[in-house]
């Protein structure tokens, strides 16, 4: 049976080449954050909880010194990539669709053929494991097709890996912190209290406040990712899924949506909103915010009517 | 009745004052387990151990990044450069169709995956910043300073909503998986296609608000010009 163990000695041989191609270019803090997180793919099974956990310090200790640094691998100029997009055409398109094909198609085959019976795949992992197939595939395609130098994709890769930096991790991070508030009983703490300010039994209400908690927790902090955790223990788990009975799925992907539209309509997320401005140049600084201001009202109205006839009204 | 211990909220408020403070998140994010856990009572050590255990079981989440190299390659074979010409395409169109055309051709790449198709450097100030404006000067004339400005901030402001309710319909990206991590540790396991077909719903009412207020915004302009004749 294919397991998750699978891919993520997948990941880590990645992150393990990334590692060692830093080490080549003298940068000592990326080689080491790149490493420590190849590690934690290959080994982190097998690594007592504690072990990971000093990983994990080890990983943010590098990062909040500022160890991490950009990457300049050799790649191609703009001259010769015009040139290339006009000879290679829309099939440039090609590998990068193999992927969502491999493992949407992948996933539906899966599971409405007999061949989910044959227990191929680790239950309900089936997709994520076809991505990595579908990767491993178009990473094939790619290279047989167009020859590149051959380690142009493991530098091209690194590239991007590094124009993102420490962000590459921050989803996992705050994941991670969505479990320890739930092992704290945060969810319990803030359900008793919320429970005692929403009038009893509005469902309805319940979305507002947990939509406009989203898009508000967005708004101060820049970030959407980091308002879901606090949310989904806050309001989302303990009131709309466990006193409400909604559908967790609707109430966890559309309340991420409804964060947003926060990010929508603040200069906290600057990459978005201000650095574009200055790209502009425009005079005003929050001009891109301005046009976005009656989109995302009204869509984040739209969003808080999907939970509530997606999450209740059709659920069931 | 046992007094209620509100401590562990602390956690809560260093995540927000930590991100608005605009410190290392990843350090916002540690400081903020710690606090919490140590807060409920738990020793520091119990606290590394639950941080640990949380990270390696939320690995899967960072899988998404063996993307990577298939985009970066494609890049180096201009990927980018053939999405432009995509864009280029419908020169011509006007203000409204240019704009309409880019956020759907925004929303599908980024709900493909390729959500590094676009971007403001990449694509809105080299390209469709100055496509809008020629195509809003082809129709209404010369612009005004405060329309020239709506305009180029409305290219932007488009290249957002299009990436912003696109990229989830694809199933392995962070905030999909985040998602999955978060209600896994609460006790509900879903899958990431559960998730992102939810996305849908939420894309499309985007394509049609924000496509109507660009064209809003076009005939604000037209209507601007025709007064001042």
């Amino acid at each position: 049976m294919i397991t998750y163990e699978w891919l993520y000695i997948l990941a880590g041989s990645f992150f393990a080449i990334w590692a060692l191609l830093s080490l080549k270019d003298r940068l000592w803090g990326n080689a080491a954050f790149w490493g420590l997180l190849a590690a934690s793919f290959f080994g982190g099974s097998h690594f007592s909880d504690f072990e990971n956990g000093i990983l994990v310090l080890a990983m943010v200790a590098i990062a909040g010194m500022g160890g991490l640094k950009r990457s300049s691998p050799e790649t191609t100029g703009e001259a010769s990539r015009q040139k290339r997009a006009l000879s290679l055409g829309n099939k440039l398109f090609i590998p990068a669709l193999i992927v969502p094909f491999t493992a949407v198609a992948g996933t539906l085959l899966y599971n409405f053929t007999p061949l989910g019976e044959t227990g191929l795949f680790e239950e309900r992992r089936e997709t994520l494991l076809l991505f990595g197939i579908g990767v491993v595939i178009a990473l094939i395609v790619a290279i047989i097709w167009l020859k590149p130098p051959a380690l142009a994709p493991a530098e091209e890769g690194r590239r991007l890996l590094d124009s993102i930096g420490w962000a590459a991790i921050l989803p996992q991070m705050l994941a991670a912190l969505g479990a320890v508030f739930a092992l704290a009983g945060v969810g319990e703490i803030i359900g008793g209290a919320a429970g005692s300010v929403i009038p009893d039994g509005s469902i309805f209400l319940t979305v507002v406040v947990f939509a406009l908690g989203m898009a508000i927790f967005t708004m101060i902090m820049g970030n959407a990712f980091a308002a879901f955790p606090v949310m989904a223990a806050a309001i989302g788990i303990p009131l709309l899924v466990e006193t409400y009975n909604g559908d967790p799925a609707v109430i966890g992907a559309v309340g991420m949506l409804a964060g947003f539209c926060g990010t929508l309509l603040t200069p906290m997320a600057a990459n978005f909103n201000i650095v574009p401005a200055a790209l502009l140049e425009l005079k005003d600084q929050n001009g891109v915010i301005k046009q976005q201001v009656w989109t995302a009202i009204p869509l984040w109205v739209c969003n808080v009517a999907i939970i509530y006839v997606g999450a209740f009204l059709l659920w069931k | 009745m046992d007094e209620v211990n509100y401590w562990p909220l602390a956690g809560i408020a260093i995540v927000v004052v930590g991100f608005a403070l605009k410190f290392n998140p990843l350090l916002v994010v540690v400081g903020a387990a710690i606090a919490t856990g140590v807060l409920a009572g738990l020793d520091l050590v119990a606290v590394v151990e639950a941080l640990g255990k949380a990270f390696n079981d939320n690995r899967y989440i960072s899988v998404t990044w063996i993307i990577l190299p298939v985009i970066g390659l494609l890049e180096r074979y201009g990927l980018q450069q053939r999405a432009r010409g995509l864009i280029e395409g419908i020169r011509g169109a006007t203000f409204s169709k240019l704009l309409i055309f880019y956020l759907g051709f925004r929303q599908v790449t980024a709900a493909l995956g390729m959500k590094d198709i676009g971007g403001h450097p990449q694509a809105v100030r080299p390209l469709v910043a100055p496509m809008a404006e020629a195509a809003a000067e082809a129709a209404h004339g010369d612009l005004r300073e405060g329309d020239r400005e709506e305009v180029k901030a409305m290219s932007a402001a488009t290249d957002n909503v299009g990436l912003f309710f696109g990229e989830d319909i694809f199933f392995a990206i962070a905030s999909i998986l985040l998602i999955q991590g978060v209600f896994e540790a609460a006790g509900y396991p879903l899958t990431p296609l559960e998730l992102s077909v939810w996305a849908i719903p939420t894309a499309i009412c985007a394509f049609f608000i924000h496509g109507w207020r660009i064209s809003a915004l076009d005939r604000r302009i037209g209507a601007g010009r025709a007064a001042r004749r």
